[in-house]
């Protein structure tokens, strides 16, 4: 259980050493978008086939709905994790 | 990872963009959308077999299939920051890999990638054949491989590199992809380096955090619910 602990602080240690790295060396954006420059900067003449039939309005619009995936997955583990230490 | 390290510290050192994450919508020439929506097919097919067999052997592996699926739809929703100045998101496909192997874990992340494609803009419809063969196929199976040449030597350690390498893996093909559709001047090689060098190191702390997760769920599940253990032993 303390190992546990130990890597779980270890991960957030990670991610907050590569929020300083990270922001120190680029605007930390959303990385898809940028896909888009490159292909256009290796064959300029290629045009996107297809465009998505929904985009979320805004960003909150699109931070509600990634907040929504994820509290669903968290909702499932949570709910199993309780109900096997409870059988 | 120390033969990794002098490269890592260079690129740190190295400006320039840096990218993630799916293919996009429309990012992918027609034939190569169809070709790896063919190229999918068996694998989600195969899978869905495989989860009918799995309900019927035992009704609680519907509720652990449930868990795993939960897993990548939560891991895939954090995008979190990574050395390389941009953000991208772990797969989480590891845990599912390990514990009912490849297979089952294509038919979850393509309704994981359906969902991000459908709702989120983020991916897209022609592009999922694509992207579920990486984040569903490639990524899995290589999780797969490790955990089972791994787990017998150390089981933790078996977990966290076949949940990192698989992540890992996952964008190096996503890399490839993009490399085979969009050759440069100076052909798919230099094209692929490019892709590649870029997308490997923005997912290495990703992978390794996506690997210190699954160890920790991996090791309250065996604790809490020993049966794990023989789904171990399940083959693909």
């Amino acid at each position: 259980m303390k190992k546990n602990i130990l890597l779980i602080v270890l991960a957030f240690a990670i991610i907050i050493f590569s929020l300083y790295m990270g922001s120190q060396r680029g605007d930390l954006g959303g990385a898809d978008e940028k896909i888009e420059e490159v292909i256009k900067e290796i064959s300029p003449n290629y045009r996107p086939v297809f465009k998505s039939i929904f985009e979320p309005p805004s960003g909150e619009i699109e931070s509600l709905l990634f907040a929504l995936q994820a509290s669903a997955g968290a909702f499932v583990i949570g709910y199993f994790m309780g109900k096997v230490k409870n059988d | 990872m120390i033969k990794v390290l002098p490269f890592f510290l260079l690129f740190m050192l190295v400006p320039g963009i840096s990218y993630a994450m799916h293919i996009a919508e429309g990012f992918l020439p027609l034939s190569w959308c169809l070709f790896y929506f063919l190229l999918v097919v068996p694998f989600i097919a195969a899978g869905m077999k495989k989860i009918t067999s799995l309900y019927e052997l035992d009704k609680k592996n519907k509720m652990l299939i449930a868990v795993c699926g939960a897993y990548i739809f939560l891991l895939s929703a954090l995008k979190l920051p990574s050395v390389t100045g941009s953000c991208s998101h772990p797969t989480g496909c590891g845990l599912s890999a390990i514990l009912f192997g490849p297979l089952v874990t294509s038919v979850l992340s393509l309704i994981v990638l359906l969902f991000q494609a459908l709702l989120l803009a983020h991916g897209g419809l022609s592009t999922l054949g694509a992207n579920t063969f990486s984040m569903g196929v490639a990524g899995p199976f290589v999780a797969f491989a490790v955990y089972s040449i791994l787990k017998k030597k150390n089981l933790k350690i078996a977990v966290f590199l076949a949940a990192a390498l698989g992540d890992l893996f996952t964008y190096v093909v996503t890399s490839l992809q993009l490399a085979l559709a969009f050759p440069s001047s100076s052909g798919i090689f230099s094209s692929a380096v490019k892709f590649l060098s870029i997308f490997s190191f923005t997912q290495i702390p990703l992978a390794i955090t996506e690997g210190l997760f699954t160890v920790v769920l991996f090791d309250y599940l065996v604790k809490n619910y020993p049966e794990i253990k023989k789904l171990g032993e399940f083959k693909i």
